[in-house]
């Protein structure tokens, strides 16, 4: 795998429906916090979504958390692609209530996908991830020319 | 019909912010369905494993609180949307549930609690006499 090129941290999501059935939640929020009117108004026609993503920089490596609970491991699909990691995967209703009737659905069901151009160039084949308590950790070690190095300088 | 009743005050969906800016406890999203015996209640915390894990009932409310355990990251934060606080979230129960029965589990963040119908509203065939 070649390096990925260098790019800003910039995220993207594709969930069309999203935020009609979460606008009620939304609404309570605003009336809650008058003061962060403005902050729940923007993140609320900007983005964010499910799951929500989290992006950390050490110095040898990135770490990207993902809380995305309620899925087998085997559900969730992460790609990395010329620089962009990609996690994507479909969270259904249970089949034990799939038919049983339901008062409150505020839970996101369906497919998603969220992907995240690194920053930096990274090892894709020393990345690791891991699914604790709904929480997703990949760890992507930093290729060697992306990690800061010390440069002497030389006196004449 | 709602046996199981969100409770609205502020205080209670935890919205109330801390001085670092964080939000002291977060308002987990819910589900709740209903099965022939009991009602089922499913809230998402990510984090929170069992230890991390109160559940109370106190008379006809339930409250659920969820510590998170997971650890905080080293290093710079270029990207954040997790909002990393505790969650707690509090329910009117109907008289009709039995209380004394609740049993709850956490499955990869998310928390599952069972609350039994009483026997008394439970459907049941009655026998025609012949």
């Amino acid at each position: 795998m070649t390096p990925a090129r260098f790019k800003n941290a910039n995220l993207e999501t594709w969930e069309p429906f999203r935020h009609l059935s979460s606008l009620r939640e939304e609404i309570d929020r605003l009336f809650d916090q008058p003061l962060s009117l403005f902050s729940a108004a923007q993140q609320f026609w900007l983005g964010g979504g499910w799951p929500t993503v989290d992006l950390y920089e050490d110095r040898d490596k990135l770490v990207v958390k993902v809380e995305v609970p309620g899925m087998k491991k085997e559900e969730i699909d992460i790609s990395l692609h010329d620089g962009v990691l990609a996690i994507t995967g479909e969270r259904k209703v249970e089949e034990k209530y799939d038919k049983a009737e339901t008062h409150r659905s505020e839970r996101f069901v369906g497919r998603f996908h969220r992907a995240l151009s690194l920053p930096v160039a990274v090892q894709a084949d020393k990345t690791n991830a891991t699914y604790q308590d709904g929480v997703l950790t990949i760890t992507l070690p930093k290729a060697e020319e992306a990690e800061p190095k010390q440069i002497q300088v030389q006196a004449e | 019909m709602n046996h199981v009743q969100t409770q609205q005050q502020r205080s209670v969906t935890g919205t109330a912010q801390h001085e670092n800016g964080q939000f002291q406890h977060g308002s987990p999203p819910v589900d709740i369905h209903e099965t022939k015996d009991a009602y089922v209640l499913r809230a998402e915390m990510p984090g929170v494993r069992k230890d991390g894990l109160e559940i109370t009932v106190e008379g006809s409310t339930l409250a659920i609180l969820g510590r998170r355990a997971d650890e905080r990251l080293e290093g710079t934060v270029l990207h954040r949307e997790s909002k990393g606080a505790d969650y707690r979230r509090v329910f009117e129960l109907d008289p009709t549930i039995d209380t004394t029965n609740i049993r709850a589990r956490v499955e990869q963040g998310v928390v599952t609690v069972e609350l039994p119908k009483a026997e008394l509203v439970k459907p049941r065939r009655i026998k025609i006499a012949d």
